[in-house]
């Protein structure tokens, strides 16, 4: 990435310019780029100042002052709100619902990757192409008949039905982990099969060690879609002791939606966490972005 | 496309014998590794599509087994005056294509140099479309508030009066677009690494023809990252039929914004579903979404190759 970064930054050249129109240019381009990442950035801002405000002083503020240092910071807006609903207990419940789906989408992506990319077969092509089209179904075909489905089963109000499918393969990822699969040179798989390998070790001890940043960025992508998953939560969990965090931020704003630092400091510990893995894993994460986004 | 290199592998070196018993042994293993797909295809998919089309043609109050009653529910559709405002309402939420590209690119011509400092500007820009949906649905009713919020805040120091935002029936949808492309930082980073996927030489070779800035984005950049402009359009429609976390929280369900103007499609289907118990009839609005994203799909890339520029079809 850093090579081509240079070389397409190289050649902005500005021929036959005066000085003062390139300094103007590169002046121009600054504002833009500290206006733009400002007016990105000013909603996080207004939110953690929003959730340091005091309920006495939320109620005085006249309707066009904007506050966004808070005096005093009123920290105790943080407890409260997490006290105002059983936010542990949704958090691990969320991180249940995470951490299984994680382990299922592993296991039901990579094996059939493997499958796709690794091994000549006959209509594996075909099949592929099957994969690929079913990307692009809409999930609301599939949700309601799996809704009535579930319920005959009488799996509403558990964490089945949200951990169960992801056991069983999908498409967006099969497709991802595939990508990265072909990458891998065909010898490799040839020479160990000629060492007499069978496919499953093949798989466990050459491809999976080597494809490890790839396993990580599905992990990744699956951990923060489960963390942020609404509509399975909110159709399948009715019993208030099973809500995921997003169904716990939601009922917070429908019994308290006038506590506004309240709601901004939920809002605050719900996003902080993704924000902080971003951070650490920015990397991996930006390179499974372009991968299935560009060869979508 | 890179996939088309098995099949025939293996060669003429040995005898056919031995090829269809390795083939046999390959297919048998193929198919072991993908069974946990093929399961899931057929209990995850082709069951609830066909299991949807069925309901579809019944009334189908969930508590009961389903009636058939043909195409009732589909000629109602016809009829339905909401069903018509929902599709209208998606439509204008089409508005944001445009504007979600111009952005994208614009950020991404923007962070595609090497400046000092670029990493931190491009987190910057790409933070927004890491908030989990609740949470920035929660984050812009606050910040759209009419009286408190910051954009009101910030029109009124500029001497302005802003609109109601989310509580005024024309400004809704706008307010559900400004918050959209507020998380436009996903299709910036496709477009970032679309733009340096540009190979040099077309610039080079522009440059010589004399191009200014503004034609070398005209006639290299943008022709060559037509492909992901293309990918993102049709991915960006279909998406919106499917537009629902964000006007279920905002709009406080089940409400649907002032005079309906936030009844998105999804949104509809959702309540016949699990407000009304409408199961066949939401069915039958799920099949017309299944029908219409495949006919987006098939129109998009049937015409695609009229201005879409793929590398490879030069050689």
């Amino acid at each position: 990435m850093k090579q081509s970064e240079a070389r397409a930054s190289a050649p902005v050249t500005f021929r036959r310019r005066s000085k003062v129109r390139v300094l103007l240019g590169s002046l121009v381009y600054w504002l833009v780029l500290l206006g733009l990442a400002a007016t990105f950035f000013a909603p996080f801002l207004w939110m953690v100042a929003t959730s340091l405000i005091s309920e006495s002083q939320m109620a005085q503020a006249s309707p066009t002052e904007l506050v966004w240092i808070p005096k005093p910071m009123a920290w105790a807006n943080y407890p409260r709100a997490l006290t105002s609903f059983p936010f542990l207990l949704y958090l691990r419940n969320t991180l249940f619902i995470c951490l299984l789906t994680v382990i299922g989408t592993l296991f039901s992506c990579a094996l059939p990757a493997y499958g796709f990319s690794l091994i000549r077969w006959r209509g594996r092509d075909a099949v592929f192409l099957l994969v690929l089209s079913t990307i692009m179904l809409p999930s609301v075909v599939i949700m309601l008949p799996m809704f009535v489905l579930f319920r005959a089963l009488g799996w509403t109000n558990t964490f089945l039905p949200l951990v169960v499918p992801p056991f069983f393969g999908s498409a967006f990822y099969i497709f991802m982990l595939r990508q990265f699969f072909m990458t891998l040179p065909l010898e490799l798989s040839d020479a160990a099969r000629l060492d007499g390998c069978g496919d499953f070790s093949i798989f466990w001890r050459v491809v999976v060690p080597l494809t490890k940043p790839a396993l990580a960025t599905v992990a990744l992508f699956t951990f923060i879609g489960a963390w942020m998953d609404f509509m399975g939560p909110l159709i399948y969990l009715n019993d208030e002791r099973l809500y995921t965090l997003a169904l716990g931020l939601l009922s917070f704003l429908g019994k308290y939606s006038a506590d506004w630092s309240g709601l901004m400091a939920a809002s605050t510990v719900v996003i902080l966490p993704i924000i902080i893995l971003f951070f650490f894993t920015q990397r991996t994460f930006i390179k499974g972005i372009v991968l299935t986004g560009i060869k979508g | 496309m890179p996939w088309g290199q098995g099949g025939n592998g293996g060669g003429g070196r040995s005898p056919a014998q031995m090829m269809t018993k390795r083939e046999r042994r390959n297919l048998r293993i193929g198919l072991t590794f993908i069974l946990p797909w093929l399961l899931g295809f057929m209990v995850f998919t082709l069951y609830p599509i066909g299991a949807s089309l069925y309901y579809s043609l019944c009334d189908f109050r969930v508590v009961q087994p389903p009636h058939f009653v043909g195409l009732r529910n589909y000629t109602a559709l016809l009829h339905d005056e909401y069903f018509r405002l929902s599709l209208y309402n998606t439509f204008f939420m089409f508005l944001e294509l445009p504007g979600a590209v111009i952005l994208g690119i614009a950020t991404a011509m923007l962070l595609n140099r090497a400046v000092r400092g670029m990493p931190f500007f491009r987190t910057i820009y790409y933070l927004p479309s890491l908030v989990p949906v609740v949470a920035s649905a929660m984050l812009w009713l606050w910040v759209l508030n009419p009286q408190h919020g910051l954009v009101n805040g910030v029109l009124t120091k500029l001497g302005m009066t802003g609109p109601g935002w989310f509580t005024a029936t024309e400004w809704t949808k706008p307010s559900f677009i400004l918050m959209d492309l507020w998380a436009v930082g996903w299709a910036m980073v496709i477009y970032l690494a679309a733009l340096q996927g540009v190979p040099q030489q077309l610039y080079e070779a522009a440059e010589l023809d004399g191009a200014g800035p503004w034609q070398k984005t005209v006639n290299v950049t943008l022709p060559s990252i037509s492909p992901v402009i293309f990918f993102m359009v049709v991915t960006g429609m279909i998406g919106l039929f499917q537009y629902f976390t964000q006007s279920f929280i905002v709009l406080v369900a089940p409400n649907t914004g002032p005079e309906n103007s936030g009844l998105f499609y999804a949104l509809y289907l959702f309540y016949n579903a699990f407000h009304y118990f409408r199961m066949g009839y939401a069915c039958a609005m799920a099949w017309i979404l299944f029908v219409v994203t495949l006919i987006i799909t098939l129109i998009v890339f049937r015409t695609s190759a009229r201005w879409v520029y793929y590398e490879a079809e030069r050689g």
